[in-house]
C-alpha cells in the first residue's frame, strides 16, 4: 500500500479529452501535473467554458470551491485567476485558469455560481483584477477606504499606512508606516544554490530575493522514483594529482583575473549536474574560504 | 381607549394614517461588529421591514491579518503556525490541509503511525470544535447550561492537545512528513478512557437538554432552509451540505491519511434547516469518537515522521552524535527545505467543511502563493439567501448553524 497521505479521488484519465471536446477552441492548453488537471482557458470564452464544464454529462463539475489570484509580475498578462471546480457526482477536482492584466476584465461567473460573488470580490480586492458582470465588485477583506492591492508582489509586506488612535482628534488616524527597526528579512538559501544575499551590514534595505529553484518540477519528481533516491555523482577519474600549486588555485593573495568570474557563477542558475557537483566536488570549499576575510572586516 | 380599539381592529384614519394603521418603513440596522452573538467581529448591515429581514449585507475582513501575504515571506515550516491561527477553534484541522499540500508537492511518504496520529487528533479537533459550536448555538437561541457542560469537554480536549504538543490551542503539531513528536502511551490510554467514561455521559446529557426542547425547536426548525441545489451553487461543504441532504464527506469520498481504513457513518439532514445542522454536528461527534477508538486500536508502532532528512529534522539525541544530523537540523531550521515547482490544491474535511490550500511553489524554500480556501467565507455569503424573509431574532440561529469563525473567514 502506498503511504502517500494525499487525498485520493477519481483518476484523471480522459478528463482533458472530455474537456477539450466540451470547450473546443476556448481551451488554450491543458496539463496533468502532480496528479491534478489544469485547463488554461481563453478569457473571453470563460463563461461558456464554465457552463460546459458544469453541464456536460461527461464532466459535471457542479461546485465552484475557490477562486484564487496569482501574480507573476514578469509576465505581460501578469495575473492568473484560478478556479477550482469540484464534481460531487464524479468525485473529481479540476482547475481552470485564465490570464489577465490589471485592466482587461474577466467575465464574471456569478450567473453560474452565486458563490463566485465574494470570491471575485476577494480577487479584485487583493490583486485589482476586474470582473465584468459582477454587480457588487466592492472591496471585501481590506479596510474601508483602503488603497492598493496587497497581494500583488510589488506591494510591500509592511504596507504603506499604519493606524493608531489619536487622543487629540479622538479618532483613529492613518499615518505612513514608520518602522522603529529596519525591515529585516533573512535569506538563508545556500550560496551554491544561488542565494543573492549581500554580506551583513552592506545593504540593509534590499528587498529579499528568493533562492534559485530546484532543477526538477514537482511533476518530474513524482513521476520518477529514481529522482527520490539520492544518486551519488560518479567520482571523476583522477588523471592529475590533486595538488595546489599556484595562488590562483588556492585563492590566496591578490585577485587574479581568472578569479573574476566567480561572483557571476554564484548568481547563475545551477544546472542539474552543476548542483550535484557542488556538493560532491572537493574543490568547491574554496569559495567560502575566500570570502571569509571580507566578512570579518 | 377608542384609539386603541381602532388600532386593534386596524381602522385607518384618512387624515392621520399612522394612527391605527401603523405605517412602517424599512430601516437599516448594524448587527455588530461587536456583538456577543456575532461569533467574532462580523458586521451585518441588515435592512428590516418591521422585524422581518429584507436584506443582509455581511461586512467581513475586520480581522484580516494578511496571512496569505505573510506566508509568502516565510519558509514552508515557518508558515505552518499561521494555520493554527486561522480557525482557532479547530487548529489541527487547518494544519492538516497545509502539510498534505506540501507532502503532495514533495511526493513524500508518511509513516503509518504518523497518519494514524494525525487522524486521531484531527477527530479530536472535530469534537473540540463541535462542542464549542453546539454550545454557542444553544446559547444564541437562549439556553445557557449546555454550553457550560460542553466547555468541560472542550477543556479536556485542550489538555490532550497540550500533552501531545505542549500548546493548548496553537499546537503546530502536524509537520510536513508526519507529526512533531510522538504521543506518549499514557496520553493515548487516557484519550481512550475519556471516550469510554466521560465524553458521552456529559455530551448526551447536554444534548438531551435541548434536542427535544420545544423552545429550541421553535427557534431552529425550518429556519434558514437551504435546498440541495442551492447548497451546491453556493459552495457549501461540511455539515452545511450534509444537512441539506447530500452525503458528501471528503473523509469518505476523497480519503487522505488513513481515513480509508476507518469505519464511520455520514449523517445527513432531511430539511436543510438549522436544526438539521445542529443534529448533523451532534452525530459527527459520536462518529468522531468511533474513529478515535479505531485509531487507538489499530495504531501501529513505528516512526512518527518521514525519515527523509532533507525534509524532516533529526531527533535531538541523534544530533548529539551525528555531524550530518546536526547539519540537517541547522539547514532545515534556517534555510528550510526546497519544494519543487508545481501547484496543488489539497482539501480536507475540517470540522466546518472543506478547508483547502492552493499552494504554488516556484522551487524555492518559500511558497510563491498560498491561497487558503476557507469554509465560512462561502457559507457567510449565503446569509442573505438564507435570511430573506426571516425574523431578526433568527439571525443568531442561522449564524451559529453556519459555525463561523472570523480568524478563518478574514484570514
Amino acid at each position: 500500500m502506498s503511504l502517500s497521505p494525499a487525498p485520493r479521488y477519481a483518476v484523471n484519465d480522459g478528463v482533458i479529452d472530455a474537456a477539450r471536446a466540451a470547450i473546443g477552441d476556448a481551451l488554450i492548453d491543458a496539463w496533468d501535473r502532480v496528479g491534478e488537471v489544469t485547463l488554461l482557458v481563453r478569457r473571453d470564452a470563460l463563461v461558456a467554458a464554465m457552463t460546459a464544464l458544469r453541464d456536460d454529462p461527461a464532466l459535471q463539475y457542479q461546485q465552484l470551491m475557490e477562486i484564487a489570484g496569482v501574480d507573476y509580475p514578469e509576465r505581460a498578462e501578469r495575473f492568473d485567476v484560478v478556479y477550482h471546480l469540484l464534481s460531487v457526482t464524479r468525485n473529481h477536482r479540476l482547475r481552470v485558469t485564465v490570464r489577465t492584466d490589471d485592466e482587461a476584465p474577466v467575465p464574471s461567473v456569478t450567473g453560474l455560481w452565486p458563490v463566485a460573488g465574494w470570491l471575485e470580490r476577494e480577487v479584485y480586492d487583493m490583486y485589482g483584477v476586474l470582473f465584468s458582470g459582477n454587480a457588487d465588485l466592492r472591496r471585501i477583506l481590506t479596510d474601508y477606504g483602503f488603497r492598493g492591492h496587497p497581494q500583488r508582489k510589488d506591494f510591500p509586506l509592511t504596507g504603506y499606512v499604519e493606524l493608531r488612535y489619536s487622543e487629540e482628534r479622538k479618532r483613529v488616524v492613518y499615518e505612513p508606516v514608520k518602522l522603529a527597526q529596519d525591515f529585516r528579512s533573512f535569506d538563508f538559501t545556500s550560496p551554491w544554490e544561488g542565494a543573492e544575499y549581500v554580506l551583513p551590514g552592506d545593504e540593509k534595505a534590499q528587498p529579499e530575493a528568493k533562492g534559485a529553484p530546484t532543477p526538477l518540477t514537482a511533476d518530474e519528481i513524482a513521476r520518477s522514483p529514481v529522482a527520490k533516491a539520492v544518486t551519488p555523482a560518479p567520482a571523476p577519474a583522477v588523471s592529475t594529482p590533486k595538488t595546489t600549486e599556484s595562488p590562483a588555485q588556492t585563492g590566496a593573495g591578490k585577485a587574479e583575473p581568472e578569479l573574476k568570474p566567480r561572483p557571476k557563477a554564484r548568481t547563475a542558475k545551477p544546472k542539474a549536474d552543476g548542483g550535484a557537483k557542488a556538493k560532491a566536488a572537493p574543490a568547491k570549499p574554496k569559495a567560502p574560504r575566500a570570502r571569509k576575510p571580507k566578512g570579518d572586516a | 381607549m377608542t384609539d386603541y380599539l381602532d388600532e386593534l381592529e386596524g381602522v385607518a384614519d384618512a387624515e392621520k394614517p399612522t394612527v391605527g394603521d401603523l405605517a412602517i418603513q424599512n430601516y437599516t440596522i448594524n448587527f455588530g461588529p461587536q456583538h456577543p452573538a456575532a461569533h467574532g467581529v462580523l458586521r451585518l448591515v441588515m435592512e428590516l421591514d418591521g422585524e422581518t429581514v429584507e436584506r443582509v449585507d455581511p461586512h467581513v475582513g475586520l480581522l484580516h491579518r494578511g496571512t496569505e501575504k505573510l506566508i509568502e515571506h516565510k519558509t514552508y515550516l515557518q508558515a505552518l503556525p499561521y494555520f493554527d491561527r486561522l480557525d482557532y477553534c479547530s487548529p489541527l484541522a487547518m494544519e492538516h490541509s497545509y502539510v498534505l499540500a506540501i507532502e503532495k508537492l514533495l511526493d513524500l511518504e508518511v509513516p503509518l503511525r504518523a497518519q494514524y496520529l494525525r487522524v486521531l487528533f484531527a477527530e479530536l479537533t472535530r469534537i473540540c470544535n463541535h462542542t464549542l459550536n453546539l454550545g454557542a448555538h444553544v446559547m444564541d437561541v437562549g439556553a445557557m447550561t449546555p454550553n457550560l457542560w460542553f466547555f468541560e469537554l472542550r477543556e479536556d480536549c485542550m489538555q490532550f492537545f497540550e500533552r501531545a504538543s505542549g500548546a493548548r490551542m496553537h499546537a503546530a503539531w502536524f509537520r510536513p512528513g508526519g507529526v512533531h513528536q510522538d504521543a506518549p502511551l499514557k496520553l493515548l490510554a487516557d484519550i481512550g478512557d475519556w471516550i469510554d467514561n466521560r465524553l458521552f455521559g456529559l455530551f448526551e446529557d447536554a444534548v438531551a437538554l435541548v434536542v427535544d426542547n420545544r423552545i429550541f425547536k421553535q427557534r431552529n426548525v425550518d429556519i434558514g432552509v437551504v435546498s440541495r441545489e442551492d447548497s451546491l451553487k453556493w459552495g457549501f461543504s461540511g455539515p452545511m451540505i450534509r444537512a441539506a441532504g447530500l452525503p458528501w464527506d471528503l473523509r469518505r469520498s476523497q480519503p487522505y491519511d488513513v481515513y480509508d481504513r476507518m469505519k464511520f457513518d455520514i449523517p445527513v439532514g432531511t430539511n436543510g434547516d438549522c436544526y438539521d445542522r445542529f443534529m448533523v454536528r451532534c452525530e459527527e461527534v459520536r462518529q468522531s469518537a468511533r474513529i478515535i477508538k479505531q485509531c487507538l486500536a489499530e495504531m501501529p508502532e513505528g516512526p512518527i515522521a518521514s525519515l527523509d532528512r532533507k525534509v524532516v529534522p533529526p531527533k535531538r539525541g541523534e544530533m548529539k552524535r551525528s555531524m550530518e544530523a546536526l547539519i540537517h537540523h541547522f539547514k532545515l531550521y534556517t534555510e528550510g527545505f526546497h519544494v519543487p515547482a508545481g501547484e496543488v490544491y489539497v482539501a480536507t474535511e475540517s470540522p466546518k467543511g472543506e478547508f483547502g490550500v492552493y499552494l504554488v511553489s516556484d522551487g524555492t524554500n518559500k511558497p510563491y502563493r498560498c491561497k487558503i480556501r476557507v469554509t465560512g467565507f462561502s457559507h457567510l455569503q449565503a446569509m442573505d439567501m438564507m435570511m430573506k424573509g426571516h425574523m431578526l431574532a433568527d439571525t443568531t440561529a442561522v449564524l451559529s448553524a453556519i459555525d463561523v469563525v472570523f480568524g478563518e473567514v478574514d484570514r
